[in-house]
């Protein structure tokens, strides 16, 4: 929907919808960058604690040799402490190593947004499969549960829960939280998408020719799905993460001291013009991260679900 | 259309009563006791039984859960013997902490909320619809993709990032605006207006980027249908056939989204409101939060479960003027 400056090429069933993704991507210079970026934040999700001991210091690692007690606790030297011992400055007070930090909240961040991504594609796709294809009352039921997850007042309602389970696995909850009320939509993309590929031809034929539901759901419907969801989840990621700084910002996340993109946010608020770096830092990647996903999920949506089977 | 609304006002009810029944199965069910709380530190088990006794906290969950139903409809009397309090009307009890009415402190602080959100459904709409159409009928020029990326920006930038650079440009560096405290409309407007244009701003610009994002689609989508050729081969001028044959059929996809995001926008600020310090319903419901006042969360909760379900309500009543072909 973005700048697409030429209509996207058809989509060819198979491998054909791959080779029209990597055109795409040959084409596009920003979606180039966008998929550095990700790749880039996906390394550190998965190595965070490599990555960040090339910076030397720990997460969780007080230097009180580069704050400056004098001045309330700010960072000695220009933009935040910057040196070549802190690549991105530190901490005020603690003198923690902002680089250690945002690399490890890299970790926690999009560590709870991929988990979260995977259980809403599971069940939504579970649920939209089922009320797509068996409809009757499996697709009353499973219609009316969606309608009333949509209803509820999403963000209130993680921020409750996660602050009345105070003992619980902080970020298997946040992952379980996010997750409970991010299914509706895949399941109502799912759903449609199911239901115009029901009576497809190649459906009945697989019908007649003696394939029970498992396997027509599976080697039928499945890959005709999979192409919408795929775009869809794309776009689904950075709302994830964002839900995920909102709750660790409003204090019901992980737990200081590890850090999470959107706790720094929550303490640097304050040093916004002390300390702009400290606020820039991590404000600068939840931005680049949500905005690469966004490019990306654009692209694949152009390629793989070109009319948008979305409502 | 008597009869369909009918039945969608009875879904209403429902989906509310389900709503009430979940949220309060886990803020009932799960480890916290304001009995305990209530009674303080040096406390027997005498006093405690007491106080839950008082507090309805001793009956099994239905009961609390259908007196706390009746509550709303009739009105109930709450505690027994000298502690005994009648709770009128729409009865959503007391709040553990001050002992205030959660109606009335809903009531108190919803006209912050809904200020808050009402400006800035207003001008999200205008600034996205705008560059929305804008971009759709100059597809492919310079003037298309410099919206669009700019909107794809703009939806990226976490709010935080926005308010705080609206607060330092706005107010730190040009002294152009106030910071923002709550004036109500009804006693000063202009200063209403002035006071809560930085929230509305930091607010606005998020949704102001999607929904250019969506409208610009719709609108190439719509401005593609053969009836626009047939509305301008008629000779209608061009404005016309943009607004009222383009734009009035685009508008469909996007009023669902916006009965959906409005909808969820009364709690759903809760950043925003702690940003700029706003004493809306979303501070009300934070505060509530850091001291495990339930009748208050479980409030806040219904209210926002309550504008949502209105609010597509409302959305799917309004499909009929918007699209003709809708008849229910």
């Amino acid at each position: 929907m973005t700048t697409t400056t030429t209509p996207p090429p058809p989509v060819h069933a198979g491998g054909g919808a791959w080779r029209a993704v990597r055109a795409e991507i040959r084409r596009r210079t920003s979606l180039k960058v966008s998929l550095a970026v990700v790749a880039l934040f996906v390394l550190m999700t998965a190595a965070a604690p490599l990555i960040a001991s090339l910076g030397g210091w720990g997460p969780e690692e007080f230097d009180k040799s580069a704050v400056d007690p004098y001045l309330g606790g700010l960072p000695i030297g220009p933009l935040g402490g910057v040196s070549a011992e802190h690549w991105l400055g530190v901490e005020p007070i603690t003198g923690r190593d902002l680089f250690a930090r945002v690399v490890h909240g890299a970790q926690v961040s999009l560590l709870i947004a991929f988990a979260a991504t995977a259980i809403v594609v599971l069940a939504g796709v579970t649920a939209g499969i089922a009320a797509g294809y068996f409809g009757g009352r499996t697709d009353t039921a499973l219609s009316r549960l969606m309608d009333l997850t949509m209803s509820f007042p999403s963000l209130i309602f993680m921020i409750a829960m996660m602050s009345v389970a105070r003992d619980a696995d902080r970020t298997l909850l946040m992952i379980l939280v996010i997750g409970l009320f991010g299914w509706p939509g895949v399941a109502r993309v799912v759903r449609g998408q199911t239901l115009s590929l029901k009576h497809r031809e190649y459906v009945d034929a697989a019908r007649v020719g003696g394939s029970g539901p498992w396997r027509i759901l599976a080697r039928d419907i499945l890959p005709g799905v999979a192409g919408p969801v795929i775009a869809y989840t794309t776009l689904m990621v950075p709302g994830m993460i964002a839900t995920e700084a909102a709750l660790s910002y409003l204090g019901v996340g992980v737990r200081p001291p590890t850090p999470s993109w959107g706790q720094m946010i929550a303490e640097s608020v304050a040093y916004y013009d002390t300390d702009p770096m400290y606020f820039l830092v991590p404000s600068v990647c939840l931005f680049l991260t949500v905005l690469a996903f966004t490019l990306l999920g654009d692209a694949l949506r152009d390629v793989l679900d070109p009319r948008g089977s979305r409502t | 259309m008597i009869l369909y609304l009918g039945r969608r006002l009875l879904g209403v009810l429902g989906v509310l009563l389900a709503i009430a029944a979940v949220t309060f199965t886990i803020f009932y069910v799960l480890p916290s006791d304001p009995a305990a709380a209530a009674c303080g530190k040096a406390c027997s088990d005498e006093r405690l039984e007491a106080i839950r006794a008082n507090m309805g906290l001793d009956a099994p969950l239905w009961r609390q859960f259908a007196d706390f139903v009746t509550g709303i409809f009739t009105g109930r009397t709450m505690g027994t013997g000298q502690y005994a309090l009648h709770c009128d009307f729409p009865c959503l009890g007391y709040s553990y902490e001050n002992s205030e009415g959660v109606w009335d402190l809903l009531v108190d602080r919803l006209p912050v909320s809904a200020s808050l959100a009402a400006g800035a459904a207003v001008l999200w709409l205008a600034l996205g619809l705008t560059a929305g159409v804008t971009a759709a009928l100059r597809k492919d020029t310079l003037t298309d993709r410099a919206l669009m990326v700019g909107a794809v920006a703009a939806a990226s930038l976490p709010v935080y990032f926005t308010s705080v650079l609206l607060i330092y440009g706005l107010i730190r560096l040009t002294g152009l605006l106030p910071y923002p405290q709550y004036v109500p409309l009804t006693s000063d407007p202009l200063s209403w207006a002035s006071n809560l244009l930085l929230p509305w701003l930091a607010l606005a610009v998020l949704y102001a980027a999607m929904y250019a994002r969506q409208s610009r689609g719709a609108m190439i989508e719509s401005m593609a249908e053969p009836y626009i050729r047939t509305a301008r081969a008629k000779g209608l001028p061009r404005r016309t056939v943009v607004v009222k044959h383009g734009l009035r059929a685009g508008m469909t996809p996007i009023l669902t989204i916006f009965g959906m995001d409005l909808g969820g926008l009364l709690a759903g600020a809760v950043i925003t409101e702690s940003l700029f310090g706003l004493p809306g319903v979303g501070r009300l419901f934070y505060g509530a939060l850091t001291t495990g006042d339930q009748p208050v969360i479980l409030g806040v909760t219904l209210l926002a479960a309550g504008f949502i379900v209105v609010a597509n309500l409302a959305v799917d009543l309004l499909y009929a003027v918007v699209d003709p072909r809708v008849r229910y």
